[in-house]
């Protein structure tokens, strides 16, 4: 039979000057921007300098890309818009995984750079810089056609993969300028006028653009970690502490390792490892082994009881733990002197990732055991790389990372703590192992968003603008729990306190898609809505009115009244809502069309419109399935996804008890539109989430006269509060 | 020792009988294309077709399909050009891509049945497929293109 080949980007190293059939260009992104690095600068230190750009005499161009995906396209819509300024042919166009090199292919943050997909950065961080390097090398390119023609640079243009002299009718393909081109030892200089215009361009806001890694993923071709295959792997499986970060203390060893197939055990630091010939062989082990655990700090933890009874007290407590948030006047004394006054509280439970494909990565030691390949996908190349290092106690260097498309990440993959684990497990056995986790694991050793108790006062003037407003949430995980908690960018109220009150219980908590910003929105706009409904007001005529909008808000809430038609009388049974949204440097507004079953308390969405300013759009449809998915996620954890512990334990294991949103609940309809702006691109990849429970709340408020105030809304929480 | 077809093609492992079939495709036959996702029978990834119908290859012993003719994304088509693939492609279907080899192998098995199957259909019949990137509404109007020939 045919062993299938695995397609998708390849991981190469193809060293700088590798080829002679062609150019190959490399790129710094440097404190001023990106530029091209001289062949010297390049051939001195090869390992940092490898080709991000290659053309071929053969005419075709290989572009590498930073974009590690997970499903939100921007492994396309990174290298998109360098191959619009080099004017390069699409079709033409190979993408690589670029090596793992932060120093090389990190993105500029601040001072530092990084290789973190994180925060729907991608696009948002690379887009300026890697137009710029397109732009030279596309410079290139034309000063060596001109100097081949004898003719002055500037009267030739280009167009796909084509240089263009038009005086003389000539026309050379990039891949002939190639063959002969070299990079100049002095680079020419591009600035920022040398870009294209946005109405020149053909591929950035291209409608018609394709994500480039669909065709392998139709046809099981796309390569995960778990796919990868290496001779003489063996397979292993992680039994961590039922109790979270309980560390093992002894297991039948003797009795596990007699069973068939199986190599041994491995200890872990927070766990046991089971090696064997087969997964099935392991899997069977698994189910055998009997392990006596030092439990962790939270071996007392009871998060349903501490939500609901202490998580108030510490708010309450004026000798609690504070971080300021913000603060911006003084929100104490408007709140006192307010001519109205509004207080309430809400909820939100843990919730956990769920990505589809289970937490895993193959690991492989060199025959000396000095140096360690790692195949994980993972949200951030360097951090893996940094992680198993330091469980190793090696180097970084000594460290290589191959990436792997992800089986989802949604915050989960920027952390590689399983891939620590297959590199320990690897040297203990000798030989290369591919590590999985169980979704059993997955769930009970889960890195969950914590589930935070929010409080928030608000006060409006005689005019019924508010003017005052103090919000306070108390949860574990610090930025995990305060994230989206600023409300400057959408509503700019003079006087505004935000705090922390911080709780620890020793779990595992990790960003999560949006990070803080769904259930800290939630309870801001909550609020928002209860002072509409006081005011009589109709709660978007509120916002542009009240609530001192920056203009991008209100240009969105405009937007979506219009889409929703939203004074227009809905269906007996259903009702609207209206929500905001913030994540990544975006703003979004959005409406719900809902209906209840009052029997089973079960809510469902029908229709959805959402108005999104996410600056310039690269991958317009890629932009809109990703903003999609977002609803989608928001839909399903805000209606049933929750995590709760007992004794330190997760009460939940697998996808019948953590249910996740299936077809026959999705909306019937999704609307979305993006304003029209040239402005540089932001974060697309979490604005679809934040807002949908927050419209859903505001429509059942509509319809019944009652308040949601804790997430999820699961059916026994929507009775309750029809009794109520 | 299990014989079965695989893809239009005769195999054998070497695996005992309760060995899930998710495994023997994936590690001793190397189609990878089959996903794990909760080895449950909860989420759909590793759908496969054992005799035309389609199953959760995690929740069927490779001793139940001896002597049967098993069909994997791999082998759905020649070249990756059944009318689903490519309606997977026009409607830009898959994101993360990891469950979409289980929800294009239980969408043909609904399409064989029923040519021109209602949204109504379409929606009881993937109900079991979990996609947690959300691809659910393009999903349909994949079904739904690829049922209308286009």
């Amino acid at each position: 039979m045919t062993v299938i080949k695995k397609m998708g980007p390849e991981i190469s190293r193809r060293g700088f000057l590798a080829g002679t059939s062609g150019i190959s260009f490399a790129i710094a992104f440097g404190a001023s921007g990106a530029s091209l690095v001289s062949p010297a600068s390049a051939a001195a230190t090869p390992k940092d300098f490898s080709a991000w750009v290659s053309i071929g005499a053969d005419n075709k161009i290989v572009i590498k890309t930073p974009g590690a995906e997970m499903g939100q396209g921007s492994m396309t819509g990174v290298p998109l818009a360098l191959a619009e300024e080099l004017d390069a042919d699409w079709s033409k166009v190979r993408l690589e995984w670029t090596p793992s090199e932060v120093g090389t292919y990190g993105y500029r943050i601040g001072k530092n750079k990084s290789m973190a997909i994180v925060g729907s950065r991608a696009v948002m961080y690379y887009y300026n810089d890697v137009r710029m390097a397109g732009a030279q090398v596309r410079r290139v390119l034309l000063d060596a056609a001109a100097a081949k023609w004898k003719v002055p640079v500037a009267e030739l243009t280009t167009g796909p993969n084509v240089v263009i002299h038009a005086k003389s009718n000539r026309k050379m393909t990039y891949g002939q300028v190639a063959a002969f081109a070299k990079v100049p030892a002095k680079l020419p200089k591009v600035s920022k006028d040398d870009l294209k215009k946005p109405s020149q361009f053909r591929l950035i806001g291209n409608t018609k653009m394709q994500r480039y890694d669909l065709p392998s993923k139709v046809n099981g071709t796309a390569q995960f970690a778990l796919d990868v295959h290496l001779p003489g792997m063996v397979y292993a499986t992680t039994v961590h502490g039922p109790v979270v970060n309980a560390s093992p203390v002894s297991w039948n060893h003797a009795k596990v390792a007699a069973m068939k197939d199986i190599i041994g055990t491995v200890k872990l630091p927070k766990g046991v490892a089971i090696v064997g010939r087969t997964f099935e062989s392991v899997m069977a082990a698994r189910s055998q082994l009997d392990v006596k655990w030092k439990d962790g700090k939270s071996r007392n933890f009871d998060s349903e009881a501490q939500l609901e009874n202490d998580y108030p007290k510490v708010a309450a407590d004026p000798k609690a733990k504070k971080t300021k948030v913000y603060a911006v006047g003084d929100a104490a004394k408007a709140l006192t002197s307010g001519a109205k006054k509004f207080r309430d509280e809400y909820r939100s439970d843990f919730a956990y990732h769920a990505q589809m494909e289970p937490l895993n990565a193959v690991a492989r030691f060199s025959r000396d055991g000095q140096s360690v390949e790692i195949w994980d996908g993972t949200q951030a190349p360097s951090r893996c790389r940094e992680g198993v290092a330091k469980a190793l106690g090696f180097k970084v260097e000594q460290v290589t990372h191959h990436q792997c498309f992800m089986g989802g990440g949604f915050g989960r993959r920027s952390l590689a703590d399983y891939a620590a684990e297959a590199a320990l497990v690897a040297k203990a056995a000798k030989r290369p192992v591919k590590l999985v986790w169980t979704r059993e694991e997955d769930v009970a050793f889960g890195m969950f968003r914590p589930q935070t108790y929010q409080c928030i006062e608000a006060a409006t003037d005689t005019s019924g603008k508010v003017v005052g407003w103090e919000h306070c949430v108390v949860g574990d995980g610090k930025n995990l729990a305060t994230g989206g908690m600023d409300i400057k960018t959408y509503y700019q109220i003079p006087n505004r306190l935000g705090e922390l009150r911080g709780v620890s219980h020793g779990i595992r908590l990790k960003h999560w898609r949006a990070v803080a910003h769904p259930f800290n929105i939630f309870a801001i706009e909550s609020t928002v809505d209860q002072m509409a409904k006081a005011a009589g007001m109709d709660p978007i005529e509120f916002r542009l009115k009240n609530m001192s909008p920056s203009p991008k808000i209100a240009k969105v809430l405009e937007m979506v009244r219009d889409m929703s038609d939203w004074g227009k009388k809905r269906p007996e049974g259903r009702a609207i809502g209206v929500w905001i949204s913030e994540r990544s440097g975006s703003l979004a507004a959005g409406v719900a069309e809902i209906s209840l079953d009052r029997n089973t308390g079960k809510i469902r969405v029908h229709k959805t419109w959402l108005a999104v300013d996410g600056g310039t759009v690269v991958l317009p449809d890629g932009a809109r399935a990703n903003i999609e998915s977002g609803i989608i996620w928001g839909l399903s954890s805000m209606l049933s996804e929750r995590i709760t512990m007992k004794k330190g334990v997760v009460e939940q294991s697998n996808f019948h008890d953590y249910q996740l949103l299936r077809m026959s609940d999705v909306p019937e309809e999704m609307n979305i539109q993006f304003v029209k702006t040239n402005r540089k691109p932001t974060g697309l990849g979490e604005i679809g989430n934040p807002w949908i429970g927050g419209a859903i709340a505001n429509a059942f408020f509509s319809m019944t006269g009652k308040r949601l105030t804790h997430l999820p809304f699961t059916p026994d929480r929507v009775l309750a509060a029809l009794k109520a | 020792m299990v014989s079965f077809t695989l893809n239009g093609k005769s195999v054998s492992v070497e695996a005992d009988g309760n060995t899930p079939l998710l495994w023997v495709l994936r590690d001793h036959l190397n189609l990878t294309g089959t996903k794990y996702g909760c080895g449950a029978g909860l989420c759909g990834a590793c759908t496969v077709h054992v005799n035309g119908q389609a199953v959760k290859a995690c929740q069927t012993e490779a001793s139940s399909v001896q002597g049967a003719k098993v069909t994997t994304i791999e082998g759905l088509s020649a070249k990756g050009n059944h009318p689903l693939q490519k309606a997977w492609i026009a409607e830009q279907v898959p994101q993360c891509g990891y469950c979409q080899s289980g929800q294009i192998m239980k969408a043909a098995e609904l399409l064989a049945k029923n040519k021109k199957p209602s949204r109504e259909q379409i929606v009881a019949h993937m109900d079991g497929n979990i996609c947690r990137c959300g691809t659910y509404n393009r999903i349909i109007s994949a079904i739904q293109r690829a049922s209308k020939g286009a």
